[in-house]
């Protein structure tokens, strides 16, 4: 069963890794190649294993081409911060960077608790790198064939807790990285020292991205169903004990192609703090050694779970770890959402989470976000953290404060009183025109179906309710819209596929409900449905429960069996 | 003669070699036979005179007047082919040769001198003229007693040193003894009239003297340098109404320059070119300019006026027949007349406050700042002919066939409040619509050609709109598939915007075309960084292309960028050779002369 069918053709980026030196390439000489701000073929694609993307402004793309210009290439930059915190002096940095050179001038929080850049010209990469790493920070493995970014639960308010399971990610996220001196030597001219294997990872890496969490029930802001690997933390007394390994949830699938999938986490059993990484290393090396590299629409974990078995895949890495699973320990996910304004933890710290509309911290006209972050950066004690859903936490105010800090955010409108639950709860991909794969608009389209949607809610007389609704441009999964209530997937200009039946706690993925269709399809059987949730619900339904319950679209409990059906 | 009547009893060939014309011909297209029938034209008069350059008359030989033409453009060697044309019409002798050809110790032997040369830039030569501009300056001149000469200058007098060389070959002639026979004439941009009057003037004083010198010495009729082109029926005098097909913004949407990719069809016309040529275009005023100028003269838009023997209305002749942007002091000269204004007529005594005043001005803001009533056909009087404006092509006829290409940099700028453009720039960036006519001729410039030897390697430097006849170069040896190797030198101010041809640029790379492209991108860094510092980067290779018989080309900015590449060469040279300053200057005059180091710089 391991085995792969000898005759069966490697996909192309088999032969790029195993080609790479170890992630090399000839990245070096485009560097110098001063003719294209690009990359160009295998480095287009080993750059990303070192957290970066080529992309272009495809609204520009047309025009240019007709001015005899190449695209405007640049890179997006993802960076690396295991569980989403950032320094204050380190966001000073970041800040300041993407001030000067980038071309959107913004920071992007994004569904991967981390930061973007947007628009970095060639030349000012290696410069970007250096700046990185003089504030401890780097782009690893954040993209590329290998465990990405670890997440982790914000949770400010149980700081011990948090602690804890924060330094696990941490130490995961150290443990599963590419152990090549690529990026050091590359990036910041670090001495060239030959590599000559990737324990963990193999010579020719993953077969596709891979996935983790540390997650801290019940909060499911993380989405464990869209991870390869989810550690979900069991506390008691407040006291990490160990973790529930939930193995295989993805999202990602291909229009038209019935063998691609939204897929849940299978729920592997519980193990010991001190088994952590050793679990850890060995589902990556089973996938590893297991996944498809001849077809990478077949590649992730959730498809080697439903090819060989869960239980096949389970024993296995048993039997490598050196470790059995004990039956699960109970745990409830309650909610995704983050909860925006003031918390105080148990500590005695205050935390104030900011709502950022689709992650995008720009200094806009009537709301100069950036401006805020920064001056709240420049007087702030504690640490600032990314959130999943692209939101922004200042942790650890100490209570003298709260109030210098609360005043500097209502003054930039990064504290808005005017935003609503359905505002709050609605998620967008980056998309275009950056996005190379988005067929349809997302991160700027929001505002609109936002406002829509809003209207929608008040006419049927429930203002203050809301439907967790996530809009992305293509079916890759960034905006985690697979997991969502009202979920729109971009098809073409303008078009989408709508799902619907997701609920509150991220653990049921929608279901297609309509295809292809433009705004005023989707708005007018929205008009309907909220209509219907409002006079039928039952007390407290969700919409996402209420259109499973009513049958207007079929509930996909085995993805590999329903999703399509 | 049509080939198909060809035979041997009609013509002066044998019936082998009526076959083999035959042959050929029926190989060729119409452009391809129109050049074959020039270059035979040439080869003929050069083969009767054994060889174009062998134009030092022997001792004794007979008296003829020798016309020295140093040109640029190409607008001099026309003057002074008109001047050739007149003088044999009257059975005078005469011998026509480009002053890169001339020997300077040959100047001992003339009795008759008619130099014709234009002058571009801050007072500067023409390439042609460089060396003997310079050597009529040395101790090494010789005596020119009894020597008559007769100077005439082409230049633009909206530039401060007007007719400059002009006025230093007859100062120098003068000092060694020669004797100016007829006034010099310094030419304008609209110079057919005043060039014909000065050509009869001219001739009529050195007729006498030569006939009777010819007479004595039995002298006959030569004739030098006949054009290696069948000339088109289409000239600067009779333009050829071209469809403007395509009009191209080639620099990004931030750029701060907006350059455009002209395409013009010559379809229906005989207009050949080859790659180094630059294309004449016409074009027409701004409506709403001119509208404006006749509000603030209070002159009626339908008044008649004449230009010349053409009657027509004053709009139309401010439109399609008058310059209304480029300045000049002769127009603020006139216009103050006119208009009695103090102010103005003040600046007519003091030459720099006119300098000052003329160079953020255009002609309309003169007219603007200065209102006036006049009589339409005063201030008809007062404004020069429209002149067309040259550009270098950008395209091979062996890739484009009957069209020709042009990179053209709009002029803009912001002056007195209001925007301001170049008068063919703005025209063909904002104005015309594509699908219109406008009317172009050919200039043939033979100073900017690739090499005969297509395996002779090439470097040039072209930034910004210079990268314009590197572009027709490259497309010519690419359908060639010339052997030889091409390095591209380019600059702007960002990459990202003003890469002029860059997808072009990158396709050639990639296909080999072009072995190497160093670019320059000034704004992109900190430190700004031009092609001569990329040459000065490149100095060992540079120098092993020259070593290895490189042709060297420059295009472009002729005040700085044209200085400092050349001094950037000459470092290259002294750095890898070992030459001193006076060595270096003379590897580049030997390549030079060699016809290896040239340039087409505005």
């Amino acid at each position: 069963m391991s085995e792969q069918d000898k005759n069966v053709k490697l996909s192309d980026n088999e032969r790029l890794k195993r080609e790479s030196n170890f992630l090399r390439g000839t990245i070096e000489q485009d560097l110098k190649d001063e003719i294209t701000g690009g990359f160009t073929a295998d480095n287009f694609q080993l750059i990303r294993f070192h957290g970066m993307y080529q992309q272009d402004d495809r609204d520009i793309r047309g025009e240019r081409a007709k001015q005899k210009l190449e695209p405007l290439h640049n890179v997006m930059l993802r960076a690396r911060m295991p569980g989403g915190i950032i320094k204050p002096e380190q966001w000073l940095a970041i800040d300041k960077f993407a001030d000067e050179k980038t071309s959107y001038g913004s920071i992007r929080l994004t569904t991967r608790q981390t930061f973007q850049f947007h628009g970095v010209l060639k030349p000012n990469i290696k410069g970007m790198h250096q700046m990185l790493n003089s504030v401890g920070i780097d782009s690893i493995a954040t993209a590329g064939d290998v465990n990405r970014n670890v997440l982790c639960t914000t949770n400010p308010v149980e700081s011990e807790l948090h602690q804890e399971a924060y330094d696990w990610a941490a130490k995961i996220s150290e443990h599963l990285l590419p152990k090549t001196k690529a990026y050091a030597e590359i990036w910041l001219n670090g001495e060239k020292a030959e590599t000559t294997e990737e324990p963990i990872l193999g010579s020719n890496y993953l077969p596709r991205k891979f996935k983790t969490t540390v997650t801290i029930p019940p909060n499911n802001e993380v989405d464990v169903h869209a991870n390869d690997l989810n550690f979900v933390a069991i506390a008691e007394d407040g006291k990490l004990v160990g973790f529930n390994v939930l193995v295989g949830g993805g999202l990602a699938m291909t229009h038209g192609d019935t063998a691609t999938y939204p897929r849940k986490a299978d729920d592997f059993g519980f193990i010991a703090l001190a088994d952590t990484l050793k679990i850890a290393e060995h589902v990556v090396s089973v996938q590893r050694d297991w996944g498809n590299r001849s077809n990478r629409k077949n590649a992730k974990t959730k498809y080697t779970l439903d090819r060989v078995g869960t239980d096949v895949f389970k024993a296995e890495v048993e039997q490598r770890a050196g470790v059995k699973f004990a039956p699960s320990r109970p745990y409830e996910f309650t909610h995704r959402g983050d909860r925006i304004g003031w918390v105080e933890g148990i500590d005695g710290k205050h935390h104030l989470t900011l709502f950022i509309q689709s992650g995008r911290i720009l200094d806009y006209p009537d709301k100069p976000l950036k401006t805020g972050c920064r001056k709240i950066a420049e007087v702030h004690q504690g640490d600032m953290r990314m959130t999943a859903n692209q939101n922004l936490i200042i942790a650890g105010v100490p209570a003298d404060q709260k109030a210098v800090i609360e005043e500097i955010a209502r003054n930039h409108g990064l504290i808005d009183d005017k935003d609503t639950e359905q505002r709050k709860n609605s998620m967008a991909c980056v998309a275009l025109p950056t996005c190379p794969l988005a067929m349809a608009e997302a991160e700027r389209y929001l505002p609109s179906l936002i406002e829509k949607t809003e209207a929608l809610l008040a006419k049927h007389g429930i203002p203050d309710d809301s439907i967790i609704m996530r809009v992305v441009g293509c079916p890759n999964g960034c905006g985690r819209a697979m997991l969502a209530e009202a979920g729109l997937v971009g098809k073409g200009p303008g078009k989408y596929n709508v799902y619907l039946g997701g609920n509150l706690e991220g653990t049921r993925i929608p279901k297609l409900y309509l295809e292809n269709v433009g705004e005023d399809v989707y708005l007018d059987a929205f008009d309907k449905l909220i209509g219907q949730w409002a006079s039928e619900r039952n007390d407290g339904e969700c919409f996402g429960d209420f259109v499973i319950r009513k049958g207007i679209v079929a509930e996909v409990k085995v993805s590999v069996t329903d999703f399509h059906a | 003669m049509l080939l198909g009547q060809l035979n041997a009893l009609a013509s002066p060939l044998s019936q082998e070699q009526v076959q083999k014309l035959q042959g050929l011909v029926a190989e060729l297209n119409p452009i391809q036979q129109a050049w074959v029938s020039g270059y035979l034209a040439a080869n003929a008069n050069s083969a009767a005179l054994g060889g174009v350059t062998a134009a030092v008359p022997s001792a004794g030989e007979a008296a003829a007047l020798t016309i020295l033409y140093g040109s640029q453009t190409g607008n001099a060697k026309g003057v002074a082919t008109k001047l050739k044309e007149q003088a044999e019409s009257r059975g005078l002798a005469v011998k026509l040769v480009s002053m890169a050809d001339y020997k300077p110790t040959a100047l001992k032997k003339e009795k008759f001198l008619s130099v014709v040369v234009s002058t571009y830039g801050e007072g500067e030569p023409p390439e042609d003229a460089e060396t003997l501009h310079e050597f009529l300056a040395t101790k090494k001149a010789p005596k020119l007693d009894g020597v008559k000469v007769a100077v005439i200058g082409l230049g633009d007098s909206s530039y401060e040193f007007f007719c400059q060389t002009a006025k230093d070959f007859e100062q120098r002639l003068n000092k060694l003894g020669a004797e100016t026979v007829y006034q010099r004439a310094d030419l304008d941009v609209d110079y057919d009239d005043e060039a014909a009057t000065w050509i009869t003037g001219a001739l009529d004083a050195f007729e006498p003297d030569l006939k009777a010198q010819q007479s004595a010495t039995g002298g006959q009729v030569v004739s030098f340098g006949a054009p290696a082109i069948a000339a088109s029926q289409y000239t600067k005098q009779n333009p050829f109404a071209a469809e403007l097909s395509t009009v191209q913004k080639i620099t990004g949407r931030d750029s701060t320059k907006d350059v455009r990719h002209v395409e013009i069809s010559l379809e229906g016309s005989d207009i050949t070119y080859t790659p180094g040529d630059s294309l004449g275009v016409y074009f027409l005023n701004d409506e709403a300019l001119v509208d404006e100028v006749l509000t603030l003269t209070q002159i009626d838009a339908a008044s008649k006026v004449k230009i010349a023997d053409e009657e027509l209305s004053v709009r139309d002749a401010l439109i399609e027949k008058l310059e209304l942007t480029q300045s000049y002091p002769g127009f603020v000269e006139k216009y103050a007349i006119a208009t009695g204004t103090p102010e103005l007529l003040k600046l007519v005594e003091d030459k720099a406050a006119m300098r000052e005043y003329i160079e953020p001005r255009q002609i309309f803001d003169v007219i603007r700042q200065n209102p006036a009533k006049l009589e339409a056909q005063t201030l008809v009087d007062c404004l020069r002919k429209l002149q067309a404006r040259l550009y270098s092509i950008a395209s091979s006829q062996a890739e484009v066939e009957d069209e020709v290409h042009l990179t053209i940099g709009l002029v803009e700028f912001e002056a007195f409040g209001s925007e301001h453009l170049g008068g063919c720039s703005g025209y063909l960036a904002r104005r015309a619509e594509e699908g219109c006519k406008v009317k172009v001729y050919s200039e043939h410039n033979d100073n900017f050609r690739l090499p005969a030897n297509d395996d002779t390697p090439v470097i040039m430097v072209g930034p910004g709109t210079g990268i314009a006849p590197f572009r027709a170069f490259l497309q010519e040896r690419d359908a060639r598939e010339a052997a030889g190797k091409n390095w591209l030198f380019f600059g702007n101010p960002h990459f990202t915007q003003d890469f002029l041809y860059q997808v072009e640029i990158q396709g050639y790379l990639k296909s080999g075309l072009l072995s190497k492209v160093d670019v320059a991108f000034s704004r992109d860094q900190a430190e700004k960084v031009y092609v001569q510092d990329k040459l000065r980067q490149n100095s060992q290779a540079v120098f092993e292309w020259l070593e290895a018989g490189a042709h060297f080309y420059i295009c472009g900015d002729a005040n700085r960028m044209a200085k400092d590449v050349h001094q950037a060469l000459l470092d290259i040279i002294k750095e890898n050779s070992g030459k001193n300053d006076e060595d270096a200057e003379q590897y580049l005059k030997d390549l030079r002369s060699a016809n290896r180091y040239q340039k087409d710089v505005y």
